[in-house]
């Protein structure tokens, strides 16, 4: 059972009895009496003018009902960006309109242009290969360079050009760092690709969708980190229709890491499909649906360029990036690559002078949008890659360099060059942390001893900061926001005491029914066990703009605290009157509301019966009943950051490299659930692994995907992976938010890549190996082997 | 469609299947039985591993007919009689070795495989084991220490 505790107790998780015991509930758990089920038609090309689709023969085959093609959507509107950026020339950026199915044109291998409707989900399939599609192949635009050089093979024909938008920031800082450059004691330049990666959470996308035909409300269950969202843009922007006859339901959630933040036209098909045929429609992805239709991260193709002194002072920094947004705009891909990228890239140190240019090209790949870190991750690989081999260059030691540059406790609140402000840290303290964690003073001992086993060992450090908690809704509405960032909650004391949050986050591994239950139980002083945590269904929870981008506890968090503020205020007020004393004179503590300096109280249980049996209540002045609900809009962003170890061995026969050690000291400020803590920091360093040795999204010429598979895409297994060490004892709380949170979900997937990548050339470098300055990742074997034997 | 038979979780059941019915098909959709889950479509993720005669088998890698009149044990048939956690859950909550849920019915019952066979396993043979079970949460190291610790090894402090 879980146990009682308060806020910084490891409390077990109280989700974990349904996920263990096969009674959670994900969305292809859930099944509606008469439900028929959707299978998708996807193109096999990657460009292809849609010439015509011929049904008859689908139509006649047994338990077949639908077969809908972009034709049957073309009246409804476009699934859009959340973000419109403006070029450096100021030219808003090109908006093609996303359909729900593609109409007219495929644009990659994976589109949806039509979907069968059958009584079974075999049926549906069986029929979908009797589904006659004209489609002709046209040439494919897949490499970025190229798609921006050519202006006649185009993704997008009526937008006149491959670009998106050509970004600046900032640009003010433009001519100085040029200067800056000009007159550099010491430049380091290198050119490197953050690889493409698939999201992959393991339980695919999956819609069920519902229509009352009495009430004409519909209803979908789906795969979602943000219930809200999705409604909005499903109901607003996509199917018109007023947000109140859509309710949208993310039951438990197999992961996310980013990919199920957007809406997909597969969820807009399903509604649409259960209204026309007045029956409910189910829709699960297969995997190969997932790595063909799925949101992918990153890719981004950069140069980057530190100025500095010859002892490494670091004086101006510059990178240019092509960032590949695929066929169409995802919601958050505009934003990604730019104001989660360009200003985080002055990194935790005191760098004066950064400019970021960046350029985002449309291709004929699956689209591309935040995965886990979602642009941090690619300007921290950017950094610490660049400073790895600037200390090089200049004969220095990795941690030297980095100490001479980091902020320092004393500069903050510091604004950095590219428009953030950090109101707190101590990254001094973080880089001890690691150095004793991972014993850097034992280094040369155990280099020695893999050595004596042939093995080239490198040590790997990244100290790393993101920018969390998205975000002030008045700043990113300047920056080009399309919605507002804040969150919501209510607080709903029942009349027996217990309670009933209901808040705008939505946990998909996190464990908010257990953290956001300690926190309510810690500051209303009562046990957790008497708070249940709601969320997921736009039905039961007033608003909320979901859980990405390490913000669940900094803005639903705060939210949540402020509800229980005026949970506690009103409570005051009832206690006040109760006691016959005056509301200023009593204090609420350990759940018993008393009278300041005397032993007349009233326990927090009597006080919520009182207020649902208000017999001596004050009602003349206040309303009965207890329950409320706050809004939270962040004052800023929040800033998490750490100092990450890798050790690897690299065996130079095979190239092979192994993980020997990782080590992670963060700072979270403060730490609700350390347990939980902890198991975040594995998760992403698990997936910054991945990412550094493992995957890759690989698409041919002609845009085929060639890592389509689990057995083509190398997912990260137990044994690709040691023990981590973390740690996360160095808190400076976060200065701007009452729980002084700051956020843990992406941390390790930011950090860990760079930490990687720069033990991999460490190990090299140490086996006389010097030629080699970089590998791009995935570091696999067959590159280390190469860049061995490159000389 | 035919009615296959066989005993899950020490019921006997049964179930109209096609031939090309899965396993995983007959126990989600057939019988109700929604703790196997489906993570992948070419047998890599484990997700939904069960147990067949006492073997860990990924359900979706068989049909349903070529296991007419096995014994199956699904997660839903890992708890204590009393309803209580058995060894290995308790372990997977008690370090926190699951965070999403949805590779977790697989991951045990591959454990519980494991352990019949190897009862106290190194670390290196605990991930050697579970490299079919794929988890995109937790990095494994909470799954690694749970099995360490169900089979009453010590486990790292953190
Ligand atoms: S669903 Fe069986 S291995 Fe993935
Ligand atoms: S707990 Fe989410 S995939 Fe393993």
């Amino acid at each position: 059972m879980p146990k009682d505790g308060g806020i910084g107790d490891s409390t077990k998780r109280r989700e974990d009895i349904r996920f263990l015991t096969g009674k959670g509930r994900y969305t292809d758990d859930i099944n509606l009496r008469g439900q028929a089920y959707a299978y998708f038609l996807r193109s096999e090309v990657a460009n292809g003018r849609i010439n015509g689709i011929d049904a008859k023969a689908a139509l006649a085959m047994p338990g077949v009902l639908a077969v809908l093609t972009g034709a049957d959507f073309a009246g409804m509107g476009g699934n859009p960006a959340g973000w419109l950026i403006n070029s450096r020339n100021g030219e808003p950026m090109k908006e093609p309109k996303r359909p729900v199915l593609a109409h007219g044109k495929v644009r990659h291998v994976g589109d949806a242009y039509a979907v069968v409707i059958a009584e079974t989900y075999q049926q549906a399939r069986d029929a979908a290969a009797a589904v006659e599609a004209d489609i002709t192949e046209l040439p494919a635009v897949v490499d970025m360079a190229q798609a921006l050089a050519d202006s006649t093979n185009l993704v997008h024909d009526e937008i006149g050009t491959n670009q998106c938008f050509d970004w600046g920031w900032i640009e003010d800082n433009r001519a100085a760092v040029e200067e800056a450059f000009k007159n550099a004691p010491h430049v380091t330049t290198l050119e490197l690709t953050n690889n493409r990666l698939v999201p992959n959470a393991m339980e695919p996308r999956a819609s069920l969708a519902d229509y009352d035909a009495g009430t004409g409300d519909y209803k979908l269950y789906t795969t979602s980190q943000n219930p809200h969202l999705h409604r909005l843009l499903i109901a607003a922007f996509v199917m018109g229709m007023p947000e109140n006859k859509l309710t949208v339901i993310a039951p438990d959630v197999g992961g996310g890491f980013g990919s199920k933040i957007y809406h997909y036209g597969e969820e807009a098909a399903v509604l649409h499909a259960a209204k026309v045929l007045n029956r409910p429609v189910k829709w699960v992805a297969e995997r190969s649906e997932s790595f063909l239709s799925d949101a992918h991260g990153r890719d981004h193709v950069t140069k980057i360029e530190l100025a500095t002194t010859k002892d490494g002072q670091f004086l101006a920094l510059r990178s240019e990036t092509m960032a590949n947004v695929g066929a169409y705009l995802s919601n958050f891909s505009t934003a990604t690559p730019t104001f989660l990228h360009g200003t985080l890239m002055a990194g935790p140190y005191k760098t004066p002078l950064v400019y970021v240019n960046v350029k985002t090209v449309f291709t004929n790949t699956a689209p591309v949008d935040a995965y886990r870190g979602a642009g941090r991750p690619e300007a921290t690989f950017s950094i610490e890659r660049i400073i790895d081999k600037c200390a090089r260059e200049l004969g220095l030691d990795q941690a030297e360099i980095r100490r001479k540059n980091l902020l320092t406790p004393d500069q903050f609140p510091y604004t950095t060059p590219v428009g953030l402000v950090y109101d707190t840290g101590n990254y001094q303290a973080t880089l001890d942390k690691m150095t004793e964690l991972a014993d850097l003073a034992g280094f040369e001992a155990r280099r020695a001893e893999s050595a004596k086993r042939g093995k080239l060992r490198g040590l790997g450090l990244s100290t790393w900061i993101e920018a969390c908690g998205i975000a002030p809704s008045n700043l990113v509405g300047v920056l080009g926001a399309r919605v507002g960032l804040f969150d919501a909650a209510t607080v709903r004391v029942n009349a027996t005491g217990n309670i009933s949050v209901m808040t705008g986050a939505h946990s998909h591994g996190q464990g908010h029914e257990t953290v956001f239950a300690q926190i309510v139980a810690e500051q209303l002083g009562i046990p957790a066990t008497s708070v249940e945590i709601v969320h997921g269904d736009t039905s039961k929870i007033p608003f909320g703009m979901g859980s990405y981008g390490s913000r669940s506890l900094a803005v639903a968090g705060s939210a949540m605290t402020k509800a229980v503020d005026k949970i506690i205020a009103k409570g005051k007020k009832i206690a006040a009157h109760m006691l016959e004393a005056s509301e200023d004179d009593i204090e609420f503590k350990d759940g018993n509301f008393s009278v300041a300096g005397t032993d007349k109280a009233k326990s927090f249980g009597e006080i919520a019966f009182s207020a649902y049996v208000p017999h001596n209540y004050p009602l003349e002045s206040l309303e009965p009943g207890l329950e409320e609900t706050a809004f939270y809009d962040p004052g800023n962003f929040t800033y998490p950051a750490g100092a990450y170890a890798c050790e690897v061995e690299v065996d130079p026969d095979t190239g092979k490299v192994e993980i020997a050690a990782f080590t992670c000291a963060d700072d979270f400020g403060n730490v609700m659930n350390p347990m939980i803590v902890n198991g975040q920091v594995h998760g992403g360093v698990g997936q910054g692994i991945g990412q550094a040795l493992l995957e890759n999204t690989s698409y041919d010429e002609n845009g085929q995907l060639l890592t389509g598979s689990f057995m083509d895409y190398a997912m990260p297994r137990a044994d690709d992976v040691p023990f981590y060490k973390v740690d996360h004892s160095c808190n400076t709380p976060c200065t701007h938010n009452p729980l002084g949170v700051k956020g843990c979900g992406e941390a390790g997937a930011i950090g860990s890549p760079p930490a990687v990548v720069n033990a991999v050339i460490d190990a090299l470098h140490r086996g006389g190996h010097t030629h080699v300055s970089h590998i791009n990742m995935p570091v696999s074997p067959a590159r280390v082997w190469a860049a061995i034997n490159s000389k | 469609m035919t009615k296959t038979s066989m005993t899950v979780n020490g019921k006997a059941v049964s179930a109209e299947t096609e031939g090309r019915t899965l396993l995983s098909a007959y126990l989600r959709e057939g019988l109700g039985l929604t703790g196997t889950h489906i993570g992948c479509d070419t047998s890599q993720c484990g997700a939904c591993v069960v147990h067949v005669d006492g073997k860990a088998v990924k359900s979706c890698s068989v049909f349903a007919q070529d296991v007419e009149g096995a014994d199956v044990t699904t997660i839903e048939g890992m708890a204590n009689a009393d309803g209580s956690l058995g060894t290995i859950q308790q372990a997977f909550q008690d370090h926190h070795g699951l965070q999403c849920g949805f590779c977790t019915p697989g991951m045990v019952m591959s454990s519980a495989a494991l352990l019949a066979e190897n009862p106290t396993p190194t670390e290196a043979e605990v991930r050697h084991y579970l490299e079919g079970n794929i988890c995109r949460c937790t990095g494994y190291h909470n799954i690694v220490k749970a099995v360490m610790a169900a089979s009453g090894q010590a486990v790292p402090a953190e």
